[in-house]
């Protein structure tokens, strides 16, 4: 084991996963996934839909069995000591799935039956933090999608977890439940609750997330820091240059700019469509900007219009991808 | 850890919610007066084409038999059969019965036995087909499985539950059957004599052991056989549901192998090897009455073992799957 220069870092993790595969039929699904979530912070799990994400949350609830490699809840392997594991889990797989033909109440019952030490006062406690008080007592059937989530989330927190796993909490929520639900996952994790939360949608982890990996084909990309990430990424600077062929020798000629020519692979289309029919795409340092549009005025090149790529996550998806089969 | 009586309690709460037991109720209701009231119309006939004294008849079937009892062409084991017959008729004479009146006890006793195959098995997996496939239809097998509790626990639960609620159907059933069937041809009878001892084996009935006994003693035999079989079908519902995700599926597949059973029971089949199969041996109360068995060489006992063997190892398969299987959907 290497020495970390941080144990306290190390003091406080509450889900570690280490080398994690698993093979279903004969196709490795998950191929490669290593990370450590915290305590109190906000870990995001990002990737393309049918990259292993929904597969890797099961392995992390003991739904599914990782055909190899360890997952461990507060030093409890989920696999071989799951009662003591899952006892610190509350989670939410995919859509929250209640009895229907139960009230919300009587789900939270049935799942606090599940573990000791959940008495009826820690579920009015947990009704109360969801604010579903109003409807506890009705037919789940009669709930909206967004008082499913809420019900979801009442019963992953019921246990008291450390760890709280949402697999795409956004889906289906309007803007309001969506802000309402990043507001609510903040409050926990500022009370000291590890939330790990899936998504496949980059401006949704980007807003939410303290630290992020990044999965796609069964593999772990990038762990780290969002704002180290993004700040990492190569920056894109689209240059609207009349003529556009001697401005392009132009920008082609310096050695600190390059010119992208498959600029599907590196931006998001919504950025593509707004671009004009000439415009081009060129990765460069942010001071270099200004010499440059002298440089090009003084070529007798007129200069139309400047426009800096605000650096996503969705940009350093694409480059980390390659532009591999992302939807 | 954790004990598994909160989890039965769990079960147990879902399936009085999900109403299936009140399904089960309800059928009976519906379905016990319909064979009642055909009975009626049947008793009534049989009164009209006789419309005469009954004891009279009874005592011809009598002299009948005490003649028959001289002859030497009758085998020494039907003249034992015979006494015996003769014996419940005198009784029957002698208590002022009308043996083809039906009353509510013997009407229950002949509907038991002939809805142990498939009517009683249908209820059973209104219940037993959901439970597990209940779960993975709605997507609520992830919540189950996802708390802190082993996955034997989760299924030992459903389990528990699934036989408690049997149990209750069979009770369920003979109770509605004599209440409402006593209602049409009142409530007595549980006095009355009936055969029972015949020894089967294949299609030969040995008489030699066989003799009366009170109706009641013998519906508590019936009842006894009736919920041994339902255990058995329970059990393999259960499999059932384990291994097939919709529950449609699951009800399908049990219904197919019962019906296979009645079918095959009445090809009176030459081929030996299908006694092993359950479903042919489901028959129970057929050694308890004396009806022949359909293949060679079952008795009450193999047919006990039969069910059993397919009872603990569709358990044994349920429990080896549920407590390995990925959760992929």
């Amino acid at each position: 084991m290497p020495v970390t220069d941080n144990p306290s870092a190390q003091d406080h993790i509450v889900l570690s996963v280490e080398h994690v595969k698993k093979k279903i039929g004969r196709k490795w699904i998950i191929e490669d996934v290593t990370f450590d979530v915290r305590e109190g912070e906000i870990f995001g799990f990002l990737g393309p839909n049918g990259a292993g994400k929904t597969t890797t949350i099961r392995m992390l609830v003991d739904l599914i069995k990782p055909s190899s490699g360890t997952i461990k809840v507060c030093g409890f392997d989920v696999n071989k000591q799951q009662e003591q594991a899952l006892s610190y889990v509350g989670s939410i797989v995919e859509n929250p799935e209640m009895y229907t033909y139960l009230t919300g109440w009587e789900n939270l019952e049935h799942f606090a039956r599940m573990q000791p030490g959940i008495d009826r006062e820690r579920i009015q406690e947990v009704v109360n933090i969801v604010r579903l008080d109003q409807r506890i007592h009705d037919k789940v059937s009669t709930y909206s999608l967004g008082m499913r989530q809420r019900l979801g989330i009442a019963q992953a927190l019921l246990g008291r977890p450390k760890l709280l796993i949402l697999d795409e909490p956004t889906n289906g929520l309007d803007p309001k439940g969506i802000k309402e639900l990043r507001q609510f996952i903040r409050e926990l994790a500022e009370d000291g609750l590890a939330v790990f939360v899936s998504s496949h949608l980059l401006s949704e982890i980007q807003l939410l997330c303290d630290r992020v990996a990044i999965i796609s084909l069964g593999r772990v990309l990038a762990v780290g820091e969002v704002e180290e990430l993004v700040a990492a990424n190569a920056k894109y600077v689209i240059w609207d240059l009349e003529p556009v062929e001697a401005g392009k020798r132009e920008l082609t000629s310096r050695q600190e700019i390059e010119v992208i020519e498959q600029v599907d692979r590196v931006l998001d289309d919504t950025i593509i469509a707004g671009m004009g029919p000439n415009a081009i795409v060129t990765r460069m340092e942010e001071e270099d900007i200004a010499g440059m549009v002298l440089h090009l005025v003084n070529s007798g090149i007129s200069v139309q219009g400047v426009h800096k790529i605000n650096p996503t996550l969705e940009q350093l998806f694409l480059k980390m991808t390659e532009g591999e089969s992302i939807e | 850890m954790n004990s598994v009586l909160p989890l039965i309690k769990n079960e147990t709460i879902k399936i009085i919610k999900k109403k299936r037991f009140y399904v089960i109720l309800l059928i009976l209701l519906v379905l016990v007066p319909i064979f009642t009231y055909a009975q009626m119309r049947s008793a009534e006939q049989t009164r009209a084409k006789f419309h005469g004294d009954w004891r009279l008849e009874v005592q011809q079937q009598i002299t009948d038999n005490e003649n028959s009892l001289g002859s030497d062409r009758v085998p020494e084991e039907w003249k034992k059969y015979r006494k015996v017959l003769v014996q419940q008729l005198q009784y029957y004479l002698d208590h002022d019965i009308n043996p083809n009146e039906p009353n509510g006890v013997t009407f229950t006793r002949e509907f038991m036995a002939n809805s142990i195959t498939l009517f009683i098995p249908l209820l059973i997996m209104a219940i037993a087909s959901d439970i597990v496939s209940g779960e993975r239809t709605t997507g609520t097998i992830k919540m189950l499985l996802t708390r802190p509790v082993k996955r034997w626990k989760v299924l030992l639960s459903k389990l528990v539950a699934l036989y408690m609620f049997t149990s209750l159907t069979v009770v369920a059933a003979f109770v509605i059957t004599y209440v409402i069937s006593g209602a049409f041809f009142g409530y007595q009878g549980f006095n009355l004599p009936v055969f029972t001892g015949f020894q089967i084996t294949g299609s030969n009935v040995d008489l030699s052991a066989v003799h009366a006994v009170p109706q009641w003693k013998y519906l508590l035999m019936q009842g006894g056989l009736v919920w041994f079989v339902s255990l058995t079908v329970a059990s393999l519902a259960f499999m059932v549901s384990v291994l097939i995700r919709s529950t449609a599926a699951s009800i399908v597949v049990m219904m197919a192998a019962l019906i296979a059973g009645s079918i095959l029971t009445n090809m009176a089949s030459a081929w030996n090897s299908a006694k092993y199969l359950f479903m042919v041996n489901l028959d129970l109360t057929d050694y308890l009455s004396g009806t022949p068995a359909p293949i060679e060489g079952m008795t009450l006992g193999f047919s006990l073992t039969v069910l059993s063997v397919w009872a603990v190892a569709a358990l044994i398969i349920s429990f080896l799957v549920f407590t390995r299987r990925d959760i992929l959907n």
